[in-house]
Parts: structure tokens; C-alpha cells; sequence
């Protein structure tokens, strides 16, 4: 094997520059090193002035979204020795506007995820005493996979629909939404349906299943909203023929 | 408004794409090209015209036109609003679509009527 | 672009890519999804080519006979063709995605998903198997 594999690097410093420029590195080959181990090898050893997210550096953080080679994921999770003999590309996750170099602001989703309500809700809390909320495993199965969201926005990066239109509600604040609706605790449906059945929210969803190919939990966003999109029109269906109301 | 007939289009969309993924294949095979090129022996016009009487029939045909129109409609609508990043023509595209899908199933419900 | 926090004088400025009008030809992916929702065109065509030929039926036999000349020629059949084979991506492609849409819970086990693909051939063959005894029979 190769002693050094080429690293190429989007780099953008609004400082100096107004518009993404890339810098290629030659960092050392090892079979087990991430693209997160070689972005951290520049920064220690060749370019200090690198910048990049990274966190638990073992896949549960979300913080390490980058595009590999074109593709978004998670960087302390994408191993050189797939990409070998290299060169490799690394940039900024796409749709989100680039702060500094592989930086990009997520302000976008957090408000959406926000907008989602992804906790539960409650007509009524249970008082301590009575007890916790007691939930059969079939009821857990019904949403777990969508709970293994780590906000990673990778997913969002790879949705042509949120790159087309930035106001698209967008894969992951579904999936959690979906995620606290088919929670047999909670009771806040009508409360998400409200913002998930605007014209952005999941009726923009074409389906094109780029999302759920690059999730690295295996969430299936697109199947959440697709989900949604038929418990939304069979509700829609259900309250045309029942208007003095079901809920 | 949107969120109001955005459920009624989905349903739809995916009611017509459900007929044309059934039967679609083997009605194309069978008119488009197995009769046209002899492969199989084509029904005959008196035969066909008397399933035509048939109510069932007429319903059936009527589903197996109109639906997938309006699957068209749906889905064409949004490959030219992200394909072809027509945001600005949104309405008109939208008038246009489910305007020719509306004409289309009037056509039909019209030819279906006035079988004698 | 969605909401931005107000600039002061020492925020960055931010570089935000447009996304390109040939977005959908730059990935493989992409581009089978474009194809996959251009199926819908020729399933609309051939809805046509079913209204023409009740039309025609109605007409009388003449018209009838004029109705399948037309689709002899070669155009016609070269449209069939490549509107069968779209067509077929379209019913394939909605069948291995229907058990994302339809999520089936029997006892409390979500049935799976191959169970839910394998019924929707099932059907798809047993419906074709009834039209084609419908047209056949009539030779």
C-alpha cells in the first residue's frame, strides 16, 4: 500500500476570498484511519489553520457531516482505505450555506426541528405518582427507527428537493416528527399535522430516496414521510366524511 | 386552500399510479404492440363493442383512464417545478396540469356516456 | 433561503451554492428518479392512445379499423415500444416502493416488506392474466 494518499480540501475563508477554493494535502496512509483521523492529521501536522466539525468521533454525534468524494457521511465513519488510491475529496456538506472551509451553519434545520414540536406532548401529564407510561415492545418497534436520529443532516445534503427549495420542511424533522406521533405516549398529533401539512412540509417530499440511502442509524426518512403522507390523507379522507370531528 | 385539496391530489397520484403500475403493462403489451404486430390475434369490433354495453365495463374503463391522468397531472406538476426549477409558474403549471387531467377524464366519462 | 440572522459588521459572509438547473444529471441516482417520474408522460400518452381507441369503437367499425391501421404504422409502434418500457420502470419501481408508503401491522408485527412487494406482483399478475382472457376471448 501507498505510504501518503492525496487529500483534497474545499477550503473558504470569507476573509481573503469569495468563493470555495481547494487545497490538496498528501497525509500518510493507514488501513484503519478515518477521513476524520486525516482532517485531524492536517490540522495537527501540515494546516492548523483547517476547519471542520468532529465531536464522539464513533458515529452518534452527528457533528462530522461532510461530503466524501460527492457523497454525504459521516467522516469519523468513512475509512480511507475505501477510497483508495485516492485522490480524496472532501467538502462542506451541500444546501447549507458554507461559514468557513467544511463549517456550515445549521440555523435552518434547528428551527425546523423546533417547528415540529419533537417532544412529547400531553393533554395531560401523568402525576409521578401514578406511575410511568407503560409501553408493550410492539408499541416501541411502531417508532424506534425513527428515534435513531442523530440530526446528522446528511440526509438533508442529499435531498435534491431541500437544495431546490431551502423552505422544504426536509427528511429529519419528519422522521422526528413521525418519531413522536406513532409514540403511543403521546397525544400531539393534531398539534404537528398543523405545520407538516403546509405546502412545505411533507407534500413537497417527491420520494426520491436519497435520504435514506446516506443515513448512517438506517432511520428511513422517506419512509416516515411517506407514512405520514397516508395517515395525512386518510385523516383528511376520515374528517370529510365525519366533520363533527373524530379526535 | 393547499392543505385542504393537497390530501385529495396525493390520493390521486397514488390511486392512478396503483391502476397504471396493475394494469397498465398488459393492456399496452396487448393494444400496443402483440395485436399491431400480430403476435396475438386481436379482438374483434363486434366483441368489443358489446363489452362496451356492459356498465362494468364502461366503470372500469372510465377508472383506467381517468386515474392515471391524474397521476400524470400530480407528478408531472412537480417534475417541472424541481426539474426544471419553474418556481415562478407554479400556479399556471398546476392549472395546466390538472386542468388537461380534469379535460381528459370529462372526455372520457363523455365517450363512456353516449354508447348507444 | 430560509431564515438568516441579521449581518453586523464582524459576521462572516456566507457562501451559499445555487443549485444548478442540470442538478439531476449529476448523479446516477438522480437521474433513474427523473426518469422514474418522467414514466408518468407516457402513462398519460398511452390513457390517450385508450381514449382514442374507445372512440374510435364508438364510431363504428370503419373508424375502428382506421384506429388500428394507425397503430401499425411504424411511429406508433416505435412510441409503444419505448412507452411499454417506461411503463414497466413505473410499475416496478412503485411496487418495491409501496411497503415504504403502506406499513402493515398484523398482531403487532409490522408484516414485511417483501410480503407486501411479493402480494403486489401477485396481484399484478392476476389482474393481467384476467384482461388479457377479457381481450383475448373475443378473437
Amino acid at each position: 500500500m501507498p505510504p501518503t494518499v492525496a487529500l483534497t480540501v474545499t477550503r473558504y475563508r470569507p476573509e481573503r476570498e469569495s468563493e470555495p477554493t481547494r487545497q490538496t494535502y498528501e497525509i500518510p496512509y493507514r488501513k484503519d484511519w478515518v477521513v476524520l483521523d486525516a482532517l485531524n492529521h492536517v490540522k495537527d501536522n501540515l494546516d492548523g489553520s483547517l476547519s471542520f466539525r468532529w465531536s464522539c468521533r464513533m458515529g452518534v454525534c452527528g457533528s462530522c457531516g461532510m461530503k466524501v468524494n460527492g457523497t454525504p457521511k459521516l467522516t469519523c465513519a468513512t475509512f480511507l482505505s475505501d477510497y483508495m488510491p485516492g485522490p480524496i475529496r472532501v467538502e462542506p456538506l451541500d444546501y447549507f450555506p458554507v461559514v468557513r472551509d467544511l463549517v456550515v451553519d445549521l440555523t435552518d434545520f434547528m428551527r425546523k426541528l423546533k417547528q415540529v414540536k419533537p417532544w412529547i406532548i400531553r393533554k395531560e401529564e401523568k402525576a409521578p405518582a401514578e406511575g410511568e407510561y407503560l409501553q408493550t415492545p410492539d408499541q416501541l418497534d411502531t417508532y424506534k427507527q425513527f428515534s435513531m436520529c442523530i440530526n446528522c443532516m446528511l440526509c438533508y445534503s442529499a435531498c435534491p428537493i431541500y437544495g431546490l427549495e431551502p423552505s422544504f420542511i426536509g427528511p429529519a424533522a419528519i422522521a422526528l416528527a413521525q418519531r413522536y406521533n406513532m409514540d403511543s405516549r403521546d397525544e400531539g398529533k393534531a398539534e404537528r399535522l398543523k405545520i407538516l401539512s403546509e405546502h412545505d412540509g411533507i407534500w413537497q417530499c417527491t420520494f426520491v430516496g436519497e435520504c435514506t440511502k446516506v443515513c448512517p442509524k438506517h432511520v428511513d426518512p422517506a419512509g416516515a414521510i411517506q407514512q405520514y403522507k397516508l395517515t395525512s390523507a386518510t385523516d383528511w379522507v376520515k374528517s370529510l366524511l365525519l366533520p363533527w370531528g373524530t379526535r | 386552500m393547499m392543505r385542504r385539496i393537497t390530501p385529495l391530489l396525493w390520493l390521486l397520484f397514488s390511486a392512478g399510479g396503483t391502476v397504471a403500475a396493475l394494469l397498465f403493462p398488459v393492456h399496452l403489451f396487448l393494444t400496443g404492440l402483440a395485436f399491431p404486430l400480430g403476435w396475438l390475434e386481436a379482438p374483434r369490433y363486434e366483441y368489443l363493442h358489446r363489452l362496451l354495453t356492459h356498465p362494468v365495463i364502461r366503470l372500469y374503463l372510465f377508472v383506467l383512464i381517468s386515474l392515471p391522468l391524474f397521476h400524470w397531472a400530480h407528478r408531472f406538476r412537480y417534475t417541472l417545478y424541481d426539474g426544471l426549477q419553474l418556481k415562478h409558474l407554479t400556479v399556471l403549471i398546476a392549472a395546466l396540469c390538472y386542468g388537461a387531467a380534469l379535460l381528459g377524464t370529462a372526455s372520457t366519462a363523455y365517450v363512456l356516456w353516449i354508447i348507444p | 433561503m430560509s431564515i438568516e440572522p441579521p449581518y453586523t459588521l464582524y459576521h462572516p459572509r456566507w457562501y451559499r451554492r445555487r443549485v444548478s438547473v442540470w442538478w439531476w444529471l449529476q448523479k446516477r441516482s438522480y437521474t433513474g428518479f427523473v426518469l422514474r417520474e418522467l414514466t408518468s408522460v407516457f402513462v398519460a400518452f398511452f390513457a390517450m392512445v385508450y381514449l382514442w381507441q374507445l372512440h374510435a369503437l364508438t364510431q363504428g367499425p370503419e373508424a375502428y379499423g382506421q384506429f388500428l391501421a394507425r397503430l401499425r404504422t411504424p411511429l406508433f409502434l416505435a412510441l409503444d415500444t419505448i412507452a411499454f418500457l417506461f411503463v414497466l420502470f413505473h410499475a416496478i419501481t412503485w411496487f418495491n416502493l409501496t411497503p415504504k408508503a403502506m406499513v402493515v401491522r398484523l398482531r403487532g408485527k409490522r408484516v414485511p416488506d417483501w410480503v407486501i412487494v411479493g402480494l403486489n406482483y401477485a396481484a399484478w399478475l392476476a389482474l393481467s392474466g384476467v384482461v388479457a382472457f377479457m381481450l383475448l376471448r373475443g378473437r
